[in-house]
């Protein structure tokens, strides 16, 4: 993933990066406040925004120059995403969750049966995420924890083995213990399956767990612009 | 590998039960509504188109031929005059005639009316597919004061065989002009045929004649006290005249020509229908209402689907997370538009099924219920090719409905891009 520049013309510009880089493999925090534009940077890579201008080039392909449904591709075969909170579709069973990218892309699905099948694979994901309890699994994903939802969207994120995955403030609704051990069981496994991990959030002392930190300020030209007014 | 798109709509639909459940019982009430009015319209058709078959003209005194048919089949409304009997013979004795069965209206027993004929009545009349009139029990008229009943009109008044019974002057109720000096017993009870022969009672035309002695003015003559059954046994009971003659014809194909010569070359003026035009023109005039309550109830399917769509839009706002969590796991656009689509298909289609069993469990309830009470039979009301159409164009109609939530959820996705702003 190399030389990623855009700027994002709202009423003000929220986002000019001349340059942002996240290797193969490597899990990089990035720091920001809210309001900051974190998740809109997040929309662009996951291609579910477009860029007016510049060029987002993500695993060689130069997002800003696909087409929508190409995105889509990309994103569904490549990318794994965690949100806040609220990860989960509520009417399905968790592993139904997690096994729901391979739905929409036949190379995380083949991905998956290379490894003896999409529920095996969900299901050894959980195990490794600490969710092995049968009983935990055949619950309503609505009646786990935040902590267990928020394992659960990892799990999701991480099978097919995506190149990238996206987390955006996974943490903020945990508490500091299975925040912090979230994060480790996520970089691990994000290392196991070689995904680069873009990892957002506003609390500057997660940033140990990372390889790599940066601040989105630092980045962004429209911020430090913001801030010299 | 999880589930499909269908699964999904599936899944999310069950996952709101409630709301589900109710428009799909919306549905299913407009489609039963729907396709019951279309099988009553259906069954009202066929019963009244197997009133009378095999007859190829109904002659009668000039007036209209739906009035003609009214009276002479339905037994609804009077003749504004009669056929002389010299113009029935004149018919009768017509080389291209096969046979003639003379009738004659006018008076009735308890409400029901009163038809005299002759024998010939029960070998020509025919219903339906060209059955013939059957005896239950007993025989067909053989004394002048015999009469037969028919089905339902045994059944409603309890009536036996030899019960006896006295028939009203008019058509009015029983009372004054009841011809009660004369008594009529029944003879025999026919099967029931679904059409006004079952609430018909049948008598010879000369048992008519008979208790019309002193008559003559339209009210009882005091001085046929003085006439006895002899006396009157012993009369010619040929009737001066009949309200109407069934015709059968040795060559349908004559039927036109026929029908002319009476309309046209007889000594007295004369109306001859064929009763299959004047069915379908009968049934123009009521089909304006019967299309009328279809176009109604097609309404009511719409307001149906319209709750279709109400569900689905008033759930987009709390499923918006549950669109992002799918873009965000890969779907594209064009997944959540089948998605929503697919909902407001599957509601439709179930709604519309359940509608046509419903329809068929209320007529399996009710099917019996107005036979014994009203003697309406149901005649082609079953599970029909009309229901799979409705089915088939409820299941289509909520499809394209859906195009428009789909569309909504689209943009929104599009715009929302991972984030939900909530």
């Amino acid at each position: 993933m190399t030389d990623l520049q855009f700027s994002w013309p709202g009423q003000p510009v929220l986002l000019d990066i001349p340059t942002f880089h996240l290797g193969a493999g490597e899990s990089l925090f990035l720091r920001g406040p809210s309001g900051s534009g974190k998740s809109t940077l997040l929309g662009l890579i996951a291609g579910v925004l477009e860029a007016p201008s510049g060029h987002i080039s993500v695993l060689g392909e130069d997002m800003t120059q696909l087409s929508g449904s190409r995105r889509d591709r990309m994103r569904a075969d490549h990318l794994g995403v965690i949100f806040q909170m609220f990860n989960l579709v509520p009417y399905l069973s968790v592993v139904e969750n997690v096994v729901l990218p391979c739905r929409f892309s036949k190379r995380r699905q083949a991905e998956t049966q290379a490894r003896g099948g999409a529920s095996e694979e969900a299901k050894r994901l959980l195990g490794q995420l600490g969710l092995k309890d049968p009983d935990l699994l055949s619950r309503k994903v609505t009646e786990l924890s935040v902590g267990q939802q928020q394992r659960v969207a990892a799990a999701r994120a991480l099978i097919g083995s995506p190149a990238l995955i996206i987390a955006d403030e996974p943490t903020s609704a945990l508490d500091a213990d299975s925040r912090d051990r979230f994060i480790t069981l996520l970089s691990d496994e994000a290392q196991k399956t070689g995904a680069a991990l873009l990892f957002v959030s506003h609390d500057a002392s997660l940033a140990g767990l990372f390889d790599r930190a940066m601040d989105l300020a630092d980045l962004n030209r429209a911020a430090q612009l913001a801030g010299t007014i | 590998m999880g589930v499909s798109i269908f699964g999904l709509a599936w899944r999310s639909l069950l996952n709101r039960k409630v709301s589900a459940l109710l428009t799909v019982f919306a549905i299913a009430l407009s489609v039963a509504l729907f396709l019951g009015v279309e099988k009553a319209r259906n069954a009202a058709k066929a019963g009244f188109d197997n009133t009378i078959s095999g007859t190829e003209l109904i002659v009668g005194a000039p007036s209209g031929q739906i009035n003609l048919l009214l009276y002479s089949v339905f037994r609804l409304g009077n003749a504004t005059a009669e056929v002389s009997w010299r113009a029935y013979e004149e018919i009768n004795d017509r080389p291209d005639v096969a046979w003639t069965v003379p009738i004659s209206l006018g008076d009735s027993h308890r409400g029901y009316r009163v038809l005299g004929t002759n024998v010939g009545y029960f070998e020509h009349y025919r219903h339906g597919q060209r059955q013939q009139l059957e005896l239950a029990e007993g025989e067909i008229f053989d004394d002048l004061f015999d009469a037969v009943i028919g089905s339902e009109l045994a059944k409603q008044l309890g009536y036996e065989i030899d019960t006896p019974l006295i028939l009203t002057h008019g058509i009015g109720g029983g009372g004054f002009n009841d011809h009660d000096d004369r008594p009529f017993r029944v003879s025999g009870i026919l099967k029931p045929t679904g059409t006004p022969v079952d609430q018909t009672l049948h008598v010879s035309l000369e048992a008519i004649t008979a208790i019309h002695v002193g008559w003559e003015t339209g009210a009882r003559n005091p001085l046929v006290d003085s006439v006895t059954e002899e006396m009157i046994r012993s009369f010619d009971l040929t009737p001066k005249t009949v309200t109407a003659v069934f015709v059968g014809l040795k060559n349908r194909a004559s039927v036109l020509r026929t029908r002319r010569d009476i309309n046209t070359k007889m000594s007295e003026p004369l109306l001859a229908i064929i009763p299959g035009q004047a069915l379908a023109e009968l049934w123009q005039v009521m089909g304006t209402a019967e299309r009328v309550l279809l176009a109604v109830s097609a309404f009511v399917i719409a307001v149906g689907l319209v709750s279709i769509l109400t569900s689905i839009l008033t759930s987009l706002n709390e499923r918006r997370r549950e669109m992002s969590i799918l873009r965000a796991t890969g779907a594209r656009p064009s997944h959540i538009f089948a998605l929503l689509v697919l909902e407001a298909a599957v509601l439709g289609f179930v709604g519309a099924a359940l509608g046509a069993v419903l329809i068929q469990v209320i007529l399996a309830i009710a099917g019996p219920i107005l036979a014994a009470q009203y003697g309406i039979a149901l005649i082609g009301t079953g599970p029909a090719l009309v229901d799979l159409y409705t089915i088939g164009a409820v299941t289509l109609a909520a499809l394209f409905l859906g195009l428009w939530p789909a569309m909504t959820a689209l943009r929104r996705s599009l715009d929302d891009g991972l984030t939900v702003k909530l």
